[in-house]
């Protein structure tokens, strides 16, 4: 059976079904995130002292992952609006660095995770330490599921191509409103928990 | 629209998204930069926030094309951000006993 409004879009919402799913889907993300921004608030306020992000944690690590994940961006909506020219080549190249651009940013998160925890500044260490380890963690998990799919639809899945191009298109769009909304909670991430 | 002109509309998005991106540079270097002002926590913590605000708009706006939406999502993210901002307050309610015990009292 063929899956309907994948291409067209469906008359009730004036969306396809896809584009609608993964807003959805974003709205829960935002109430997840919310979750764990209200709890970091609660555990700050509530705490005798907090610590100063930038004298525990390293900010010219975490400002060059802020340009690596913003660049990642700009090249995953250039992956898309590739494909809308009708450039696959452009598409792969584009979607390539995204991919790349990601697991830079994992790489050096794991780095400074190792640098903490050698120096026994794990989750356990203190509240602050609790609350940045949950909310960076959730967000590298959300790295890593965007790396999986873009590293599909990059590879097998760029196969659509050859047959479906609206369809494929649409993919990496909705694809794109994910990766963009990951980029989104680091643009907050980053401030509260090494600035602030 | 004929696949020409879908074309230049598409280079023109694509210039949106250079400009967005110098932007969102520009504001990163910003933020950094405020944090070595040593800035009382509440003022720091407002133009920090101000600043993040800012540059996830520019993200939402342009690279989600949240600027040219149907209205099916804005009503959508309207609900969640209602309910989002309304989990931001939930902590509120952990002094809530306090806060109506002193109201009781001074009126008793």
């Amino acid at each position: 059976m063929e899956i309907p409004y994948t291409v067209e879009v469906r008359p009730d919402t004036g969306l396809s079904n896809g584009k609608l799913g993964v807003w959805l889907f974003l709205a829960s993300e935002v109430m997840l995130f919310g979750a764990l921004f209200s709890s970091y608030i609660l555990l700050r306020v509530g705490s005798a002292e907090w610590p100063h992000g930038s004298e525990e944690l390293s900010v010219p690590l975490a400002f060059f992952n802020t340009v690596v994940l913003i660049s990642s961006s700009v090249t995953m909506v250039m992956a898309w609006a590739s494909l809308k020219m009708n450039d696959f080549k452009k598409f792969r190249l584009n979607l390539g660095l995204t991919i790349l651009l990601a697991l830079t940013f994992l790489v050096v998160k794991f780095f400074e995770y190792e640098h903490h925890l050698v120096a026994g500044e794990g989750p356990s260490h203190n509240t602050f330490y609790a609350i940045y380890f949950t909310l960076t963690g959730l967000h590298g998990l959300h790295i890593l599921g965007g790396v999986i799919v873009n590293s599909y639809l990059w590879g097998p899945g760029a196969r659509m191509w050859q047959t479906q191009k609206e369809r494929f298109t649409n993919r990496i769009e909705i694809a794109g409103l994910y990766w963009h909304f990951v980029d989104l909670v680091w643009i907050f991430l980053f401030p509260i928990l090494y600035l602030l | 629209m004929d696949a020409h002109a879908a074309h230049d509309d598409i280079r023109s998005h694509v210039k949106t998204y250079y400009m967005v991106f110098g932007a969102l540079m520009v504001l990163t270097i910003i933020t950094v930069g405020v944090s070595y002002l040593h800035l009382p926590i509440p003022m720091a913590i407002a133009v920090a926030l101000i600043v993040a605000t800012i540059k996830g708009s520019l993200v939402a706006l342009f690279f989600m094309h949240l600027s040219n939406e149907r209205k099916m999502i804005y009503w959508a993210l309207a609900l969640t951000g209602f309910f989002f901002i309304f989990l931001l307050f939930v902590p509120l309610f952990t002094n809530s006993d306090k806060i109506i015990g002193t109201l009781v009292g001074t009126q008793w």
